[in-house]
């Protein structure tokens, strides 16, 4: 059976991950490799790798950092930010990305997406499109010109679609940071408008979040940036969580907290005292691959 | 890093630096070449592959390559074919016109049809089922462990060949062998410890040292 995906953002942002705040603010983080190291050994699904600085600096994300995030990790990566150009795709492909995200040049010139597709195969473009609460609807967001564009959003993503963006990452960038949740409308309105897989950015802030938007909505991956920094374990405890209510998730780690128990907010408990005594003496074997 | 040595060949498809990462981080050698020699060289050879078939099978019948693979088969060295690259081992494929493909694995490349529901490509993470139980691939692989697959077409051929199977609507087919020749669906350089796990099998049963010793 094929499982609902939870991937990690990796926002960088002058050569460090950082976490976003309400589109604006930035928080340091760390080396992106390390993060990406990290992320993957702890069972993450997908690797989403996103310059924010790129496209408004006339530039595209750096394949030299392609390639380190990628040489620190064994799990499909997707790049982005700022790509315009078939020969910047090739470079970034070739540095070890399996996908493309292209936000602001499928804007400005849609046929690239196209070319991508014909050139790679539509599994390597994901179309990465904004959304903004606007008087209470979801208005397409543009970050560079910092606007909301006078189209539909329903329409706007079955044409890239149709362009042969071969997934589609939506970002509530209203709910950047805000530790909310994710916004379930808007993952149900994208899922329900294409055939392509959706993924959805934007709002995480516990583990319940996950499968509050996976199992009322029919997006096929959710993605947190800020969520999983600074707390060990988090895409384990995360999916472990999710997968004992119900969502069905892959957890394949050597980890597994099948049988830990999470308070309300879906963070780990501590075990009691004499449990732990038990563990002092027991020898975990380190995993041989 | 041991002197095993694997040729992972080179015919202008695809992301081949993630293949190998994969192989180095398993502690051998790995090649990614276009040389004849270098495939000559090789104690275990990948395909790997991404695209669509008719381009890619032309960029290996161009790169002049398929004579010297055939010959380190004939010596006994075994051969991973990955996504496209287990498709090109088939009779022929279906996807864009009918094209020729190795027939190395008899079998034909057809396009995944899935009951209503199911979205094509098949794209994301799913749990194998091993139909071949003593196959190398799946020896050091744990029940029930997750693959990455990103796939519009696959291979079917007789049960014989098929080694793993995934469900989605209809019945994947996952992984195929025919002696020496191996193929995967999935991307194992893409798939954390099981899709290490299963590489090291695949180099193992050619003779590669196991884990290092820690």
């Amino acid at each position: 059976m094929l499982k609902r995906r939870v991937a990690a953002a990796l926002l960088v942002s002058r050569g460090l991950v950082v976490q976003s705040l309400g589109f604006s603010r930035r928080l340091p983080v760390g080396r992106p490799e390390i993060a990406a190291e990290f992320l993957d050994r702890w069972g993450v699904d997908e690797l989403v790798l996103l310059d924010l600085d790129a496209s408004r600096e006339g530039r595209h994300v750096s394949t030299e950092l392609v390639a380190r995030v990628a040489a620190a990790s064994n799990v499909p990566l997707a790049a982005g930010g700022g790509i315009r150009e078939l020969a910047e795709v090739d470079a970034l492909l070739r540095a070890g990305a399996d996908k493309v995200c292209v936000n602001h040049a499928a804007r400005e010139r849609p046929e690239l997406i196209t070319e991508i597709a014909r050139r790679f195969g539509d599994q390597c473009v994901v179309a990465a499109v904004d959304v903004a609460r606007v008087d209470g609807a979801h208005a397409v967001w543009c970050h560079v010109r910092r606007r909301a564009l006078d189209v539909d959003l329903a329409a706007h993503l079955r044409a890239l679609a149709a362009l042969g963006a071969g997934e589609i990452l939506v970002q509530a960038t209203h709910e950047d940071g805000s530790g909310r949740g994710f916004d379930v409308a808007l993952a149900q309105e994208a899922s329900a408008a294409v055939g392509v897989p959706v993924l959805v950015l934007g709002g995480a802030g516990r583990a319940s979040h996950f499968e509050e938007v996976l199992l009322q909505s029919g997006a096929a991956c959710a993605v947190a940036g800020n969520y999983f920094h600074f707390t060990e374990h988090s895409v384990t405890t995360t999916k472990a969580l999710a997968a004992r209510r119900g969502l069905p998730v892959r957890v394949d780690t050597a980890a597994r907290y099948a049988d830990s128990a999470f308070d309300a907010d879906g963070r780990l408990e501590k075990r009691a005292d004499d449990a732990l005594d038990a563990m002092l003496h027991v020898r975990i074997p380190k995993e041989i691959i | 890093m041991s002197r095993f040595r694997v040729c992972i060949v080179d015919y202008k498809v695809g992301n081949l630096r993630s293949v190998e990462n994969a192989v180095r981080r398993l502690g051998y050698d790995a090649r990614v070449s276009d040389s004849a020699d270098e495939v000559r060289r090789a104690d275990a050879l990948i395909l790997p592959g991404v695209g669509a078939f008719g381009p890619a099978m032309q960029q290996l019948v161009a790169s002049g390559l398929i004579g010297p693979i055939e010959a380190a088969l004939a010596l006994g060295r075994p051969l991973l074919g990955i996504c496209v690259g287990m498709q090109l081992l088939a009779t022929d494929s279906e996807e864009n016109g009918l094209h020729a493909g190795l027939s190395w694995v008899p079998g034909h490349v057809r396009r995944l049809r899935p009951p209503e529901g199911f979205g094509v490509p098949h794209v994301g993470w799913n749990d194998v089922t091993v139909r071949q139980p003593g196959s190398p691939l799946f020896s050091r692989v744990e029940a029930g462990a997750h693959f990455y697959f990103d796939h519009t077409y696959h291979l079917e051929c007789a049960p014989e060949h098929t080694l793993a199977t995934a469900a989605y609507g209809v019945t994947v087919t996952a992984a195929v062998q025919r002696d020496r020749v191996m193929g995967v669906q999935f991307h194992p350089e893409k798939s954390q410890a099981a899709g290490l796990r299963l590489l090291r099998g695949f180099f193992m049963a050619a003779g590669a040292p196991g884990p290092a010793p820690c």
